[in-house]
């Protein structure tokens, strides 16, 4: 099995977003960066797959500051063999951009499959996996949270809204991984003192200008000064006048 | 004049409320609006058929809904006509040189405003935000066939039970959390959904999905559904930034804990500090006498 597993460097979902100078980015002051969480459940889906067929390739492709090769690293130490860091300085604010530059550098091998992360919880974007599967031409399932290969042929369980789509598949196609598709590993000491060695390759990109350009950058709505009703269930009296008089839903 | 191709969703041959969101938010964009409704069992063939009919039709924009279906749609759309999905909306306008639309990033700790030049433009729409005008309803909506290569084929829909209401759909939301206790406990809240006649559904954080208690279907927030109902109760929830990521865009948050401290409290528009187990049954028997 050849697998290759694209992972995105985020903002851990702890973060406090601080708005910067520019008005239109983060603050990275003091923001901790790791791999985006479902490309986590993606380099475990891979790992076990590899393991299953007793042999292939696991390569983690990621598009991203210098920095990001620390998050290569993480992939590498949970047991994946290579990486593969696509430099720029800044991810472009098109994913149409980001598909593009990955989907050049996914071309020239024959992978059995490709998987994504659902989504990047930065961006909130939930398309450069079904992106580079169109620009490669292979068949695609997304938001994937059970996986059954058999031969050349997946079967694959999506949520969708009011029940679990059942889909088939030939491979090699491209998977997005949703949670619950597995419980993703720690690394072992063993794996991170292994990760040191194993080959990471930097490859720089010019991501072009792209359609999307970001105007602003700014904090939610502030939610109104909410009220504490009272304690208990004596509160509730005048809870339920409230959201019939004043909040108008019910 | 501006033309923009509005995605529609049906389910057991009705229209999805979140089309008419689609069909209102394309009109602010423009007048001349036209629907096509997706079929859903052959994804690829569809993709090819709404490219191809955007296309010929020559849309300064193609709008779709941020459901399931539409997530999965719009990407694949998008690449056939060379541009990437301006995704996840909760504002849309036209501009003189494209459009400005607005999408919550960094789990809904920040909102980014984007202006997207693309020809065509593909967006998508997160679902409950837009409020459909009685317009919507009059759309005729167009026929095309699809004839894809079928590569990826839907070979069984597991139906949730009957009269459930999934989460991303539901007007009324309670979610439970930890403060449960157990597994069990979640009949307070169920009995409570059922009150308000079948428009609510039971929701949870990722603690009690974890622990196996609630289906992951149910789980609001980063790893699972985003929510925007009219109301949401939030009941045993200490409120954690991944499960705000879910809700914080509900129209109206009550918050059930009882630590005044409790982190929902922030967001909550109206908390009842407290006992769950006492405060939850009590609310059922009002919401009752008011939908009785
Ligand atoms: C990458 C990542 C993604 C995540 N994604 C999600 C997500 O999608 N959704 C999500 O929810 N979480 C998510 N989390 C987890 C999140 O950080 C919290 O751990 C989780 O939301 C806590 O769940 P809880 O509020 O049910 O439990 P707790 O934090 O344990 O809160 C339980 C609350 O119940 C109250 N309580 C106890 N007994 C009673 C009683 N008798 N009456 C009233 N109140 C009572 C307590 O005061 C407390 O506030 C994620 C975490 C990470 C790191
Ligand atoms: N810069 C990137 N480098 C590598 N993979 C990425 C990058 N951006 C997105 N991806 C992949 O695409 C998935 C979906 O991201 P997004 O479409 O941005 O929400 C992520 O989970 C990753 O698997």
């Amino acid at each position: 099995m050849k697998i290759a597993v694209c992972i995105k460097r985020v903002p851990d979902s702890e973060t406090r977003v601080k708005i910067a100078a520019d008005g239109k980015s983060l603050d990275e002051a003091g923001v901790k960066f790791v791999m985006n969480p479902y490309d986590e459940f993606a380099v475990e889906e891979a790992l076990r797959r590899k393991e299953k067929a007793g042999s292939g390739e696991v390569a983690v492709i990621c598009l991203g500051p210098a920095a990001a090769q620390e998050t290569i690293r993480t992939a590498l130490a949970m047991g994946a063999d290579r990486g593969v860091l696509l430099q720029a300085d800044k991810i472009p604010a098109d994913p149409f951009e980001a598909a593009r530059l990955i989907a050049a550098e996914l071309k020239g091998a024959s992978w059995d499959l490709i998987l994504f992360g659902r989504m990047a919880i930065d961006d909130y974007n939930h398309q450069v996996g079904p992106l580079v599967a169109e620009l490669l031409g292979m068949p695609c399932v997304t938001a994937i949270s059970h996986l059954d290969i058999d031969g050349a042929t997946g079967v694959a369980e999506r949520e969708i809204e009011g029940g679990i789509e059942v889909v088939e598949f030939p491979l090699p196609a491209v998977l997005t991984a949703d949670k619950g598709l597995n419980e993703p590993r720690y690394p072992a000491l063993k794996g991170i003192m292994a990760a040191k060695k194993k080959p990471l390759e930097v490859k720089p990109v010019q991501p072009g200008a792209g359609a999307l350009e970001v105007v602003a950058l700014m904090p939610p709505p502030a939610r109104k000064e909410g009220k504490i009703v009272g304690e208990g269930a004596g509160a509730v009296g005048e809870l339920v006048r409230l959201l019939r008089e004043e909040a108008k839903v019910l | 004049m501006t033309r923009v191709l509005a995605v529609l969703e049906q389910r057991d041959g009705k229209l999805r409320k979140v089309s008419f969101e689609v069909v209102t938010a394309a009109r602010r964009l423009t007048d001349a609006v036209d629907a096509i409704v997706s079929d859903t069992s052959d994804r690829e063939g569809c993709a090819t058929a709404i490219a191809e009919r955007a296309k010929a039709g020559g849309y300064r924009a193609v709008v779709f809904a941020a459901t399931a279906t539409g997530k999965d749609l719009a990407p694949r759309v998008a690449a056939k006509l060379g541009v990437g999905v301006a995704a996840d909306l909760t504002d849309v306008a036209a501009d003189s040189s494209g459009f400005l639309v607005t999408r919550p990033v960094y789990a809904g700790k920040a909102l980014v405003k984007v202006k997207v030049t693309s020809q065509p433009v593909v967006l998508s729409l997160r679902p409950n935000v837009f409020t459909p005008d009685e317009r919507a309803a009059s759309v005729t909506p167009e026929t095309v066939p699809v004839t894809g290569s079928g590569r990826v084929r839907v070979r069984e829909i597991k139906a949730a039970p009957a009269g459930t209401l999934d989460v991303a759909e539901a007007q009324v939301i309670i979610s439970g959390g930890r403060g449960l206790k157990e597994p069990a406990n979640f009949k307070v809240l169920e009995e409570l959904a059922h009150a308000f006649g079948g428009q609510a559904a039971v929701g949870a954080s990722r603690a009690v999905v974890d622990a196996g208690w609630r289906a992951h279907a149910d789980q609001v927030g980063q790893t699972g559904k985003t929510v925007s109902p009219s109301l949401y109760i939030a009941v045993g929830i200490s409120g954690a930034i991944q499960h705000l990521a879910g809700m914080r865009t509900a129209k109206v948050i009550v918050a059930i804990n009882k630590d005044k401290d409790a982190p929902i409290f922030k967001v909550a528009d109206y908390g009842v500090v407290g006992d769950l187990f006492e405060i939850v049954p009590r609310l059922t028997e009002e919401i009752r006498k008011l939908h009785g």
